[in-house]
């Protein structure tokens, strides 16, 4: 794992103390909440429809277990005893006190962690495949770059006021775990035909009001290049994104607007300059230095075993369990989605128990996904039965992982200021009506994924089965949007047609499974099944009976 | 409102400008798109009417100065802009971050080394971005301590810029 060096330490430890004086400042009445809304927001501090929301950045996913200690003690002395992990390999906590967030940044400098760009029209946290390191196909460890990255990004003098907010992904295998092509910007890292590791970056991918999938913009950018390559891609979208109108500001518009021609162009011009003048060129030193920290850690050699178990092992095994790049070793996924609980919630008391599993078992380390849960990536196959009985005791062995249960969720209504719907009743709703866990392996892969409002935090544009929360006078309705997918096969889920009543999408949502179930030929999951026979027979089994069809 | 004006640079261990700063009566005249040329003294004007009236305005005897809105690049200024002694950014609104790139740009694209004025709503906390991507001078209320303390709020920084001050990189490898 990364460690901070002194001056990371010291740049984490005096931005505490400047945000600490734009409190004082805001609380004196020297700041107004308009200019104060965009420095608070800056360092990851919303004010949502109760309380504030911290949200806490975890760069790339990774966490070590002090660090997962520090985040339970902020949850018992600063929240309400739990945090909420995000679709963007956050924690966020939904109750702390504005004079009180100060000293909790204070706690998280201790732990080498920060809030630095977790909100704002700023580069965000940078987000990275959650099986690094660990994962059988990666080229490489995708963190090493997405440090970089960090390091960059971190209160860059330019790129703090862009027109709107930048996400940024890396990953480094074919199976794209880090839904690359619905990012601002991502990093894919490739092997070219002489072997040599490079990048390829897309741009202008985005979620939101009007989804789009990024396109590629660099088809093999040097190591040493890929910040010039960055920097000038930030620079056409500072100097010419959209500024007139909120919803038209991501870059993802701009993209579409030059196309790709136009947009490599521009990002070209600006590269050639970069490159040149030499500042931001990564020396190899750089590289190795940042490498060293995130080498693997010693795996012993082990016979590549797994071990049997009673039927509740056997089936979460099915589901959370991955392969690892080392024999004997594996990969898993502890799902934070309980059948009818909150999707990414964590209690401090879960956060402090697997803490000392990680310890114990998990060679110090833990992952956030972006699918809202939590992944201890390198376990010893023979430690999987010992893991799997301190799980279920916690409530975290359910083996849902990919399944139709596995569900992301926004934080909807129920805490958003955004929100037009509630996203966590509906989710809580359709995993009580799968729960029968024969059903959901009959099923299969299926990804349903739940966002309370346009925005889009809960991924709706990418599920297999998407649900978007609307508004209509003051009542909640549910669209449904079907196809989508944040893989490697990225698409943008079609939509259906006129929403349902909240009780109504539950039951809607069980017809089209029910439809594919019917419609599938064999090894076929929902997806496959939906790309081949189109919306419409989805679309009539959802629509049955016209009743439902409320809106 | 005043005008605060940074001194020639000098380069801290750091690499970091530390500037005499001074707060002093504008040496220049900003003018509206219809105001007739004052007879003698620097005259700062829109680029539209830089572009209309240029000649004239080259001709004259005193310095000049081009008002850029945040829509407009330096680089509409052309081969113009070494004619210039003070390019001003407006700033509309402190979340209208174009002024920083375009700042950059004059610095570090185009080489200029006259003012480069910063002007509009921008706030304290920006005072630091704005020294980093190559403004000297400030239409602003601000005191000599406010810039001083906002300049040391970060001894440390992670990117290259139009200042010239060493990046973490730079320390971390001992340049």
């Amino acid at each position: 794992m990364y460690r901070y060096d002194e001056f990371d330490a010291k740049f984490v430890a005096e931005r505490v103390e400047q945000f600490r004086g734009q409190v004082q400042r805001r609380l004196s009445g020297e700041l107004n909440e308009d200019q104060f809304k965009l420095l608070r927001l800056m360092n990851g501090l919303y004010l949502q429809l109760h309380a504030y929301m911290l949200r806490i950045a975890v760069p790339y996913g990774t966490l070590a277990a002090k660090q997962l200690r520090m985040l339970a003690h902020i949850a018992r002395k600063y929240d309400r005893g739990y945090g909420h992990f995000t679709t963007r390999q956050n924690i966020q906590f939904n109750w702390p006190k504005l004079v009180d967030v100060p000293d909790i940044l204070a706690d998280l400098a201790s732990v080498e962690m920060h809030c630095i760009q977790t909100s704002g029209n700023c580069i965000r946290n940078v987000t990275a495949d959650h099986f690094a390191g660990a994962a059988a196909d990666e080229i490489e460890d995708p963190r090493p770059i997405a440090e970089i990255i960090r390091q960059w990004s971190s209160l860059h003098p330019e790129f703090v006021y862009l027109p709107r907010k930048f996400k940024i992904a890396v990953s480094a295998s074919p199976h794209d775990r880090a839904a690359l092509r619905f990012h601002d910007m991502a990093l894919e890292i490739i092997k070219n035909e002489a072997g040599e590791i490079g990048y390829r970056v897309l741009v202008g991918g985005g979620m939101g009001r009007t989804p789009y999938l990024g396109y590629v913009v660099g088809d093999f950018i040097a190591k040493p290049d890929i910040l010039a390559f960055l920097e000038s891609v930030m620079r056409v979208y500072n100097q010419s994104g959209r500024r007139d109108n909120l919803y038209k500001s991501r870059i993802k518009i701009l993209a579409a607007a030059l196309g790709p021609e136009e947009m490599r162009r521009q990002v070209m011009r600006e590269f050639m300059e970069i490159k040149q003048k030499g500042t931001l060129q990564l020396p190899a030193e750089e590289l190795a230095r940042i490498d060293a920290y995130f080498a693997p850690p010693k795996f012993e050699a082990l016979p590549d075993e797994m071990p049997k178990g009673g039927k509740d092992f056997e089936n979460w095994l099915k589901t959370n369990v991955h392969p690892h790049r080392a024999p004997g070793y594996a990969i898993a996924t502890i799902s934070l989605k309980p059948i009818g609980g909150v999707p990414g919630d964590c209690s401090a008391e879960q956060m402090d128990a697997l803490a000392e599993l990680m310890d114990t078992y998990g060679m110090d380390e833990i992952r956030v996904s972006h699918e809202q849960n939590l992944v201890l990536p390198h376990v010893k196959k023979r430690d999987l039965p010992a893991i799997f009985a301190k799980l279920s005791e916690l409530g975290l062995a359910t083996p849902n992982a990919g399944l139709i249960t596995d569900i992301i969720a926004c934080p909807g209504l129920d805490y958003c200021d955004l929100a037009n719907a509630r996203s966590i009743p509906i989710a809580q709703d359709i995993a009580k009506r799968f729960a029968d866990l024969d059903r959901q392996h009959e099923i299969g892969e299926l990804k349903i994924k739940i966002s309370g409002c346009i925005n889009a935090c809960g991924h709706h544009h990418a599920g297999h089965i998407g649900i978007l929360g609307v508004d209509k006078k003051g009542v909640e309705y549910y669209q449904l949007q079907l196809g989508g997918s944040g893989a490697e096969d990225a698409s943008i889920g079609d939509i259906m047609g006129p929403g349902f009543g909240e009780h109504e999408i539950g039951p809607a949502v069980e017809r089209v499974v029910k439809a594919y179930l019917t419609l599938r030929k064999d090894g076929e999951r929902f997806l496959d099944t939906y790309r081949r026979v189109g919306m419409e027979p989805f679309k009539n089994m959802a629509y049955l009976d016209q009743l439902y069809a409320a809106h | 409102m005043p005008l605060i004006k940074l001194g020639a640079p000098q380069h801290d261990t750091l690499g970091g400008a530390a500037h005499d700063a001074a707060i002093i009566a504008d040496p220049f005249t900003t003018l509206t798109d219809d105001q007739p040329l004052p007879a003698e003294g620097g005259a700062i004007v829109s680029l539209t009417r830089f572009r209309k009236d240029r000649d004239a305005l080259l001709a004259r005897n005193a310095p000049i100065g081009v008002l850029l809105t945040a829509d407009e690049s330096p680089e509409q200024l052309g081969d113009d802009v070494h004619r210039l002694s003070v390019v001003v950014i407006q700033f509309p609104k402190f979340r209208d971050g174009r002024g920083f790139s375009w700042a950059r740009m004059l610095r570090t694209r185009l080489n200029f080394t006259g003012e480069v004025r910063a002007s509009g709503d921008f706030l304290y906390d920006q005072i630091n971005y704005l020294l980093r991507t190559g403004f000297d001078a400030f239409d602003s209320n601000f005191t000599l301590e406010d810039l001083n303390r906002a300049r040391l709020e970060m001894s440390f920084a992670y990117q290259p810029s139009a200042d010239g001050k060493k990046t973490i990189r730079d320390l971390r490898s001992g340049k």
